[in-house]
């Protein structure tokens, strides 16, 4: 799970541009992985106690840990947090694989980006590392009598796969209707679920940001009265030069 | 001082702020054109926890500080006064009574329903001639072999009348003491013969709540209906106002934030003599002036829930919140109007409905007027 700003959040980059200012940011769990954690709860509540606990993993510093404790609160059963600040998809797949691949798992699911930097790489490097299989832009998710079924989404149609498990999930929209809001009671509880903070593994990242750039301002909008054609066709070739 | 929210506080707001956003503001417009009240929001309400967030668990509650259930009718009054109202009204006034005076026996009878949003009640106190003036209550209810009787009328009862409202706590002069009336409160159930309720329609704000008269015909109740002792009428009225005044307050304060923010979008949006009307000084400062008035409010009103929270004393400081919060709902709202020109008296546009809705914060549960005298009373003049 990562951590993520509101999507509402104004973006804003600091000093010389390489990194993301986070003054004043409001954090949320990434929007593919909340949809993630939702599925997760409704399988297990699915399940009639096959599925014994969704834990939700996340490799972040200690300022992670409010919106890790609202995924504690909307159900989760507990979470482990990786001490350490997530510098490229390598270093949190790595960071990941590291903390789980000893412990029981039937079903990683992972959003399929974050909505910060939308790197789309970690669910497949994690795939990897652990050598177990990865379905990619699953857009449902079903497990009848002990089988695993998933949907993608692919051009013009979709596709219908059955998974063996352990695998990790992909997840994209189409998986839960909408993420659940948490309860007075489900906020109450988190505070006294399991928040493991685990020491990170030994790990590189591949990648170095070299410069973040905005998006130019978008120009002035031009009215043309709706019969001036002609003066529209000059300004599309003389302004715009388009035609 | 720590002015920090505890993590548990921060996260009540965002995700009352959330299910505000995601489920009554879509609606919003609609059930207030309508004046209907929406016993599926309530419900939604319920199942979020938000009725009882105060109570021990045992009686169906969140066990909650107060400051946390501040918070919440805040961040709904941020987006709709009159579901913050059936909110506030439930918990200060329907719930509180019954928790605070209610024998055992009646606390884990009534409560638990009453946390799950599938119930309401009401508080029984305001009559057609005993407004600011409580005192003037002609409501009465007398013992007689081991029935309490009940004959009056009471109105402007919020969560009275609706189909899911279960009873009220009824306030009534049981009693004359040398010219000196005495009060006492009864439970009174729906259905008990001798009991109706009539919902009132026409109101200018509020109008997705539910507003009630109760008549009382003869009613008759039994002896265990008794809230707290005989002659204890008055101070469990006070009592349960002062808890009232915090949630009015916090009623205002949220109108006001919200009606912050729609000016706010608003004036960036709006353009005039060829820029955002936000870039002009005189609408700027505007928007200054109802930044400061909205946190000196939060503060004033989080400092009386810190008191009440730590257990000292905090009527003072409730009438004062209850005040200023619900004055500057109406500055507040009444700029947003003006930043909005022409189309904020539109009922297209979302401040319309704030600016009637922070009508009644200056009258209900203690008019403006009644804060000064209480908080007069506290400061020794």
């Amino acid at each position: 799970m990562s951590t993520v700003p509101d999507t509402t959040t104004k973006i804003r980059f600091a000093g010389d541009g390489t990194a993301f200012d986070v003054t004043g940011v409001q954090w949320i769990i990434n929007p593919w992985d909340e949809l993630s954690l939702t599925r997760a709860l409704q399988l297990k509540e699915e399940s009639n106690g096959a599925i014994e606990k969704v834990t939700v993993i996340s490799v972040g510093l200690k300022e992670t840990e409010p919106v890790i404790r609202k995924a504690l609160a909307i159900g989760a059963d507990e979470a482990i947090r990786i001490d350490t600040a997530p510098l490229d998809a390598y270093f949190v797949a790595k960071q990941i694989a590291g903390s789980i691949k000893d412990d029981g798992f039937d079903i990683v699911l992972c959003g399929i980006d974050s909505s910060d930097y939308n790197g789309s790489l970690v669910g497949g490097m994690l795939a990897e590392f652990l050598g177990i299989p990865s379905v990619s832009s699953i857009s449902a998710l079903n497990i009848e009598n002990g089988e695993v079924s998933v949907n993608r989404e692919i051009d013009g149609g979709k596709e219908v796969l059955s998974v063996e498990l352990p695998f990790v999930a992909i997840i994209q929209k189409g998986v839960a209707l909408e993420p659940r809001i948490p309860s007075m009671r489900g906020i109450m509880m988190a505070r006294k679920k399991p928040l493991n903070v685990k020491a990170p593994v030994e790990a590189d990242s591949l990648t170095e940001m070299i410069s973040f750039e905005q998006l130019p301002a978008k120009a002035a909008c031009k009215m043309v009265e709706e019969d001036n054609v002609k003066e529209l066709v000059d300004l599309l070739h003389s302004e715009a030069k388009v035609i | 001082m720590d002015f920090e929210l505890t993590e548990i506080q921060q996260m009540i707001r965002e995700t009352v702020r959330d299910f505000a956003e995601r489920e009554i503001k879509p609606v919003a417009h609609d059930l207030d054109e309508k004046a209907e009240f929406s016993e599926e929001i309530t419900k939604k309400m319920g199942e979020l926890g938000l009725f009882g967030m105060n109570l021990p668990e045992k009686y169906g509650g969140q066990d909650l500080d107060t400051l946390s259930y501040i918070i919440a009718v805040e961040e709904l009054a941020r987006i709709d006064s009159s579901q913050a109202a059936t909110l506030a009204a439930h918990n200060s006034l329907g719930i509180g009574p019954l928790f605070y005076f209610g024998s055992e026996e009646q606390k884990m009878k009534y409560l638990p329903p009453l946390c799950t949003g599938e119930a309401l009640w009401g508080f029984g106190l305001t009559e057609a001639n005993a407004g600011s003036d409580s005192r003037g209550t002609k409501t009465v209810v007398k013992l007689e072999n081991g029935e309490w009787i009940i004959n009056g009328s009471k109105i402007f009862i919020t969560n009275g009348s609706a189909d899911i409202s279960v009873g009220s706590t009824v306030q009534a002069v049981s009693g004359d003491h040398d010219g000196k009336k005495e009060f006492s409160c009864v439970i009174v159930e729906k259905g008990t013969p001798g009991f109706k309720t009539v919902s009132m329609h026409g109101k200018m704000m509020w109008r997705a709540s539910d507003t009630g008269e109760l008549y009382f015909d003869d009613c008759r109740v039994p002896e265990e209906n008794l809230l707290g002792k005989v002659g204890q009428g008055s101070k469990i009225m006070l009592s349960t106002l002062d808890n009232g005044r915090l949630s009015i307050a916090a009623m205002g304060l949220g109108l006001a934030q919200g009606a912050f923010e729609l000016a706010l979008q608003y004036a960036n949006e709006r353009k005039q003599f060829g820029k955002p009307i936000i870039k002009f000084q005189v609408n700027a400062f505007k928007l200054a002036d109802m930044a400061t008035k909205i946190e000196l409010a939060r503060t004033l009103l989080y400092k009386a829930c810190w008191l009440k929270d730590i257990g000292k004393p905090f009527a003072k400081e409730a009438a004062m919140s209850k005040l200023y919060c619900s004055e500057i709902a109406r500055e507040v709202a009444d700029e947003a109007v003006q930043l909005h020109g022409g189309y904020g008296l539109m009922k297209d546009y979302e401040i319309e409905r704030f600016y009637r809705d922070q009508r009644l914060l200056q009258i209900g549960e203690g008019t403006s007027e009644i804060q000064r005298l209480v908080i007069s009373r506290y400061i020794g003049c």
